[in-house]
C-alpha cells in the first residue's frame, strides 16, 4: 500500500486517495483547437521513473495534489497542494 | 517408534490434556502442538498426497510442513490443510487426516500409486487441452467432464459448507519499528530499539517467544516484560507492502477448546513501520532422493526440536544424513536421549571436533555417505545408502533404521522480503539465496541475513536496529553488522542423489507431488524458465510455497540445463507467507456490513405507506407501493396512469445536491454545461449536460439561481459524487483563478417530486397562501424559496422529468416526514398516489428522457437526442474534442423508441438490435429499458440503433434475446413516443 503525505492531513494510506492522472499536462483554454485537446486528454507517457501524478484526497481534506511518485519503487518523492493558493498558505505555515 | 521422555522440556506436565484425532482420543500436554502430540503417541502416518495418495508423515517442526496437513474442527468450524507442525494443542481439539479413504492408515486412493507414471508433470494438460485426439476446442469439453471426478480423487481437505460463526477484526497499527521474529536477531534488534527510544512492535508466529532456541537443549525464556516493546505472539507476518506497509494475521483464539463470545477468532492487521526488521530465521532443506517422501523422513532440526522443546524423541534407530555441520549437535543430543544413532556424512571429510565428540556419544559416522532409497510400507525401515567420490554416487549398500534426518543446508527466509520486490541473490559458499539489496527501510538479521552463529546474529540484530534507529534521528551505538556464513567447515550443498540405471521417485514438491523426474521433464518440454518450470509443474504451487524443496528443483532445473544456479534464477514470494482465512480478509464488512446503506429520512415514512423498496447504488428508494395484492407491474401501471390523470408524490431525496457559490460561479457554470449559463435569471432553474474532457456525455440535472453568486446544482443518483470531485478538480487543477465553493448538500436537504396536471392543487395547499405558488410566482423553470405551512422552510422548482406539469421541493433533511405529511394531506383527496422508481422509469421512457442506462459513457450529446443543448457560440468543457469526425457520423447509434410489431407483444431490456436478415455480430443498437405504457396501451422501449429513428421509419427490425425470450419483431419510432410537443408540462 502506497502512503502519501497530505500536506493538509498528514501520511495516510493511498486508500483514502483516488488517483486523477498525469499531473504534468497543461490543459489549453477551452478554445483551443481539437489537436491541443486531443494531445492534452489522450497523449500520455509511461514513464519508467519519477512521474508527477494528481491525487484527490476524498476521504480527507478533498485537496487535490500534486504527487511526485517513483513508478518502479512507489516512493514519493514530493506532494504539494495543486491550487496554488492552498500551497501559497501551506508555505506561509511554519 | 516415536515416544515421548520424561525430560525437561518446554510442555506442561502439570496441566494434561486429551485429543481426537481419527476418532482416536490421545494425551497431550498444555505447550504442545497437535505434531508433537500425535508423534508421542507415535501416529506416524497423517496424511495422503495430493496426487497419488502416498502416506505423509511430519516431515518439519514449523511453518514449512509439507506433510502433516489436517482437518481440524467439526461442524461450522471446520477448517482444512492446517499444519499439525504449528497447531497448538488444546483440550478436546478434533483432527483427522485428510484427502483419503476410508483413513490414512489404509487409503484406497492409493491406488493412484500404481498409475503414477501416468500422472507426470502437465498430464492433464495433454490428456484433455489440446493434444490429438483430443484436438484444441473438445479436449476441453472433455476436461469439464472429468475435472469433477479427478478434483475428487485429488485435491486437499474439504472446508466447511455452513456459514462461519466467528468474527475477525481489521486493526490497525503504527510504530517507528516492526521487527519479525523473536529469535536471538530479533530480540536483540527489538531491545536496542526500544533503548534507543523507538516505539517497537515485535511479532512472532510461534506461541513462545525465542525463536530457534526454544530447541535448544540449553532452555532460556526470552522476556521483553522490561521494555517498551510491543509484542504479539501467534502473529504471522504474512506480507510486506509499499511504504512499510506490513500484513499481520493474528490467531487470538485458535489455541482454545472454548473461544470467548466477546473475542475476535483472528485479528487482521494492517501495520504502517518507519522501518522494518526482518529476523525472520532459516529453514532446513530436504534432499532429492528414493522414496524421499517416507514417513519417519524429517528434517534434522525437526527432530532437534521435538526432542528438546517438547520431549519426544522421534525414533530409536536414528540415520542422519548431512551435507554440512548443523547436524552434529543434534546427533549427540539424540543420542544422549538414547537413540542409536548414525550419520552419514556426504563430504569427504567430517569436521573434525565436531565428529570427536559425535563419536564420543557412540555415533557411527560414514563420510561420503548419503540416502539412496529409503525402504518401507507406511513407515521408513531401511536406507539404501550411496557411496561418492566426489564426483558421482554408486550403490553402497542398506542400512537399517527407523528415522532418517535429512539437511540439505539451510534456506534464509527471504520471501517477505521478496514481497518488497528485492531480488535474492545465490551465495555459492554458503550455497542458499540471500537477501538482495533493499531500500533504507528494511534491514535482514540473524539467519534470514545468512548469518549461522547465534554470537553473530545478536550483533546482527543490534547492527540492525542501530541502523533504524539512526534512520529515525536517533543515536545508537556503533555496531558492526557480521557479514553472511558461519560455518566452520564449508558446507557442500548436494541436492539430488542418484546412480545411474535407477529409477527413483525423488519428490521435490512433497505437497504437491513434484517429482525430480518432474522437473527434467519440463525442461526436456522447454519449459526452462522457472516461472514456466512452476507453473508446468505446480512446484512450490501448494500452500507450503515449497518452502522445504524449491531450491531443489531450481538446483536440477540448473543441473539439467548446464548452469548455475544463478543464471536459473527463483521465483519471486507472493503474500501471504502462510495461508490466511478468507474470514480475516472479510473482517466484520460482512452481511448487512458489507456495505453502507443510504436510507433518505422519508425512508420510515415510506414503509409506513406499503412503499416497496430497491436499491439504487447505495440508496434505499421506493420501488412501488402497492395498493392491496397489486403485484409490481400492477402497481407501476396504476401509478404511472395517476401521474398522467391526476397527481403522484415521489421521494427523489438521492439526487445529488451541490451548492456551487462565489463570484464566478455563473462563469464556472457556463464553462462546465454545454448549453449556456451565462444568461440565467436569479430564481429559474435550467436543466443542464455536462461533457467530458473527450466530449462524450457526462452527467446531467438541473442547476437553479437562489442569488447571484449562489447556485443549487442537481446531479442523477448515480454520478452525484463523481461530479463532485469532477468541479473540485475543475477549480483546484485548472481554473485556481475562478473564485467558486463547491460543497455536497445531498444530506442536508430532502426532496420530493410532485407531478401531475393536478400538481399546483397539491402545492397551493400546502401554502399558508395559494398565490404564493400560481404560475405567476412559480412559472414553468421557475424556483421558490419560501416557507410551507407549519413553518417549513423550502426551495422549489417547477421541473419536469415525467413530462407532466411538476415541482421539485426541497426540505431540509428534518423536514423530510413532515413535507411528506403535508403533500399527502393534499394529494389523497385530489385521488393522488405513491409512486416510485418503476413508474419513474415508465413516465420517462414515453417522454425518451435518458439516464444512466442510456448514459453510459459512450454517448454523444446528439446520440442521446439533446444536440440543440449544446451551445453553438461559447466553448465549454469538452466542445473541442465533441466535434471530432467520428463522433459525428451519421450512422452513430441514436436515441430512440421502440414498438413492439404486435402491439400485444412484449420484448426484454439488454435486447440487441438486428435486422431481419442478420441475426448475428453486434447488431444495429441495443434496447435499455423497456416499460408498459398506460398512455399507449401497450409495451415500449427505448434504446439506440444506428442512424436514429428516420432511416428505420417503416422497417421491421428483430430484438434479439437469444438466451431468453427470443426475437421479437420491432418497429423504431421517435424517443418522444407520448407528448411530443412537450406540452402537458404546461397544463
Ligand atoms: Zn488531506
Amino acid at each position: 500500500m502506497i502512503r502519501i503525505p497530505c500536506p493538509f492531513c498528514g501520511e495516510r494510506d493511498h486508500s483514502e486517495f483516488t488517483y486523477g492522472g498525469d499531473g504534468s499536462i497543461t490543459y489549453p483554454p477551452l478554445g483551443a483547437s481539437a489537436k491541443q485537446w486531443h494531445d492534452a486528454v489522450f497523449q500520455r507517457r509511461n514513464i519508467r521513473g519519477l512521474q508527477t501524478e494528481t491525487w484527490h484526497h476524498v476521504f480527507g481534506c478533498r485537496a487535490w495534489l500534486r504527487v511526485e511518485r517513483d513508478t518502479r519503487t512507489h516512493e514519493i518523492k514530493s506532494v504539494r497542494a495543486a491550487h496554488p493558493g492552498g500551497q501559497r498558505a501551506l508555505d506561509k505555515t511554519p | 517408534m516415536s515416544k515421548r521422555l520424561d525430560t525437561k522440556a518446554r510442555i506442561d506436565r502439570g496441566r494434561p490434556l486429551t485429543f481426537h484425532w481419527d476418532g482416536r482420543t490421545l494425551p497431550g500436554y498444555a505447550g504442545d502442538t497437535l505434531a508433537s502430540a500425535l508423534m508421542a503417541n507415535n501416529q506416524r502416518v497423517v496424511g495422503r498426497s495430493f496426487k497419488y495418495h502416498r502416506p505423509r508423515g511430519i516431515m518439519s517442526a514449523g511453518v514449512e510442513e509439507s506433510g502433516a496437513l489436517v482437518t481440524l474442527g467439526d461442524g461450522n468450524r471446520r477448517d482444512p490443510n492446517v499444519r499439525a507442525t504449528t497447531q497448538e494443542l488444546y483440550q478436546g481439539l478434533v483432527a483427522r487426516g485428510q484427502n483419503a479413504w476410508p483413513n490414512v492408515r489404509f487409503d484406497l486412493g492409493g491406488a493412484a500409486n500404481l498409475f503414477s507414471r501416468f500422472f507426470a508433470a502437465g498430464f492433464y494438460y495433454k490428456t484433455f487441452m489440446g493434444l490429438p485426439p483430443f484436438e484444441w476446442g473438445r479436449g476441453t469439453g472433455y476436461w469439464m467432464t472429468y475435472e469433477k471426478l479427478i478434483r475428487r480423487a485429488a485435491g486437499m481437505g474439504e472446508a466447511t459448507r455452513l456459514p462461519d460463526p466467528d468474527i475477525y477484526d481489521h486493526v490497525h497499527g503504527f510504530c517507528d519499528l516492526l521487527v519479525v521474529g523473536s529469535g536471538p536477531a530479533g530480540v536483540a534488534a527489538a531491545r536496542l530499539a526500544a533503548q534507543a527510544g523507538l516505539d517497537v512492535i515485535l511479532i512472532e508466529q510461534d506461541f513462545e517467544l525465542g525463536g530457534s532456541t526454544l530447541n535448544r537443549a540449553e532452555q532460556a525464556t526470552v522476556d521483553l516484560s522490561d521494555t517498551s516493546v510491543r509484542v504479539l505472539t501467534r502473529t504471522t507476518a504474512f506480507g510486506l507492502y509499499d511504504n512499510g506497509v506490513a500484513g499481520l494475521l493474528q490467531r487470538v483464539t485458535d489455541h482454545l477448546s472454548r473461544p470467548p463470545p466477546d473475542q475476535p477468532r483472528q485479528r487482521f492487521w494492517t501495520v504502517r513501520a518507519t522501518q522494518t526488521i526482518l529476523a525472520t530465521g532459516a529453514l532446513e532443506r530436504s534432499l532429492a532422493f528414493g522414496h524421499n517422501d517416507l514417513p519417519g523422513i524429517m528434517t534434522i532440526s525437526a527432530a532437534r526440536c521435538y526432542l528438546n522443546r517438547f520431549a519426544v524423541l522421534a525414533g530409536q534407530e536414528i540415520t542422519i544424513a548431512t551435507c554440512n555441520d548443523s547436524a552434529y549437535g543434534a546427533a549427540v543430543e539424540l543420542a544422549q536421549a538414547g537413540a542409536q544413532v548414525r550419520v552419514l556424512e556426504s563430504r569427504t571429510l567430517a569436521p573434525q571436533q565436531l565428529s570427536q565428540r559425535a563419536l564420543e556419544a557412540g555415533i557411527e559416522i560414514e563420510t561420503n555417505t548419503a540416502p539412496l532409497l529409503a525402504r518401507g510400507g507406511k513407515s521408513v525401515e531401511q536406507i539404501e545408502v550411496a557411496r561418492g567420490d566426489g564426483t558421482a554416487w554408486r550403490a553402497g549398500g542398506v542400512r537399517a533404521c527407523d528415522l532418517l534426518l535429512v539437511s540439505g543446508g539451510w534456506s534464509p527466509v527471504v520471501n517477505l522480503q521478496s514481497h518488497r520486490g528485492a531480488t535474492p541473490v545465490w551465495s555459492r559458499e554458503n550455497a542458499c539465496f540471500l537477501p538482495g539489496e533493499s531500500d533504507g527501510s528494511l534491514h535482514m538479521a540473524g539467519s534470514a541475513a545468512g548469518i549461522w552463529g547465534t554470537d553473530a546474529c545478536v550483533r546482527s540484530g543490534e547492527a540492525a536496529a542501530a541502523a533504524a534507529a539512526r534512520t529515525l534521528g536517533r543515536t545508537a551505538p556503533n555496531v558492526d553488522a557480521p557479514r553472511p556464513g558461519g560455518w566452520h567447515h564449508p558446507i557442500q550443498a548436494i541436492y539430488e542423489i542418484r546412480v545411474p540405471g535407477r529409477r527413483l521417485k525423488s519428490f521435490v514438491d512433497f505437497q504437491h507431488d513434484v517429482t525430480s523426474d518432474d522437473v527434467r521433464l519440463a525442461k526436456r518440454e522447454g519449459f526452462v524458465s522457472v516461472e514456466h518450470l512452476k507453473r508446468y509443474t505446480t512446484l512450490g504451487m501448494a500452500t507450503d510455497q515449497g518452502k522445504m524443496g524449491n531450491i531443489i528443483g531450481l538446483a536440477l532445473m540448473a543441473e539439467a540445463l548446464g548452469k548455475d544456479i544463478p543464471e536459473v534464477g527463483t521465483t519471486r514470494f507472493r503474500p501471504p507467507y502462510t495461508p490466511i482465512s478468507l474470514g480475516a480478509l472479510t473482517g466484520r464488512n460482512k452481511a448487512r456490513h458489507f456495505r453502507a446503506v443510504r436510507r433518505t429520512p422519508m425512508h420510515d415514512w415510506n414503509r409506513a405507506k406499503n412503499c416497496t423498496m430497491t436499491d439504487a447504488g447505495l440508496w434505499r428508494r421506493p420501488w412501488y407501493a402497492a395498493r392491496g395484492e397489486e403485484t409490481l407491474q400492477q402497481a407501476y401501471i396504476r401509478e404511472a396512469t395517476t401521474v398522467r390523470q391526476a397527481v403522484g408524490l415521489c421521494d427523489v431525496t438521492s439526487l445529488g445536491k451541490i451548492a456551487v457559490q462565489g463570484p464566478d460561479a455563473t462563469e464556472f457554470l457556463n464553462r462546465i454545461y454545454s448549453n449556456p449559463f451565462a444568461k440565467l435569471a436569479v430564481g429559474k432553474a435550467r436543466y443542464g449536460i455536462m461533457l467530458r474532457d473527450d466530449g462524450l456525455v457526462m452527467d446531467d440535472g438541473t442547476t437553479w439561481r437562489l442569488a447571484d453568486t449562489d447556485y443549487f446544482m442537481t446531479t442523477t443518483t448515480a454520478n452525484a459524487a463523481k461530479v463532485l470531485v469532477w468541479l473540485e478538480e475543475l477549480l483546484q487543477l485548472r481554473w485556481p483563478d475562478l473564485k467558486v465553493h463547491v460543497t455536497s448538500v445531498t444530506d442536508q436537504w430532502a426532496a420530493c417530486a410532485v407531478a401531475g396536471p393536478k400538481s399546483r392543487q397539491v402545492l397551493e395547499a400546502c401554502f399558508e397562501n395559494a398565490a404564493d405558488v400560481s404560475d405567476d410566482s412559480c412559472p414553468f423553470m421557475g424556483v421558490l424559496q419560501g416557507h410551507l405551512k407549519n413553518g417549513i422552510p423550502c426551495r422549489i422548482a417547477r421541473i419536469s422529468f415525467s413530462g407532466e406539469r411538476a415541482y421539485e421541493i426541497y426540505v431540509p433533511s428534518d423536514y423530510g416526514p413532515a413535507l411528506m405529511d403535508l403533500l399527502w394531506a393534499a394529494a389523497e383527496p385530489l385521488a393522488g398516489c405513491l409512486y416510485g422508481l418503476e413508474a419513474l422509469g415508465t413516465l420517462r421512457i414515453e417522454k425518451g428522457h435518458v439516464t444512466g442506462a442510456e448514459l453510459d459513457g459512450r454517448v454523444t450529446i446528439e446520440d442521446a437526442g439533446l444536440g440543440k443543448m449544446a451551445a453553438k457560440n461559447k466553448s465549454f468543457i469538452g466542445s473541442a474534442l465533441r466535434n471530432r469526425p467520428a463522433l459525428n457520423d451519421e450512422n452513430r447509434p441514436r436515441l430512440v423508441g421502440i414498438f413492439p410489431k404486435d402491439r400485444a407483444e412484449t420484448f426484454n431490456g439488454g435486447s440487441i438490435l438486428c435486422r431481419p436478415q442478420t441475426l448475428s455480430g453486434h447488431g444495429e443498437g441495443w434496447i435499455t429499458g423497456v416499460t408498459h405504457s398506460p398512455t399507449l396501451g401497450h409495451w415500449i422501449g427505448i434504446g439506440f440503433i444506428a442512424g436514429g429513428h428516420h432511416p428505420w421509419s417503416g422497417k421491421t427490425v428483430i430484438a434479439a434475446d437469444p438466451l431468453r425470450k427470443g426475437n421479437i419483431e420491432v418497429e423504431i419510432v421517435s424517443p418522444q413516443m407520448v407528448d411530443p410537443e412537450g406540452t402537458r408540462h404546461y397544463g
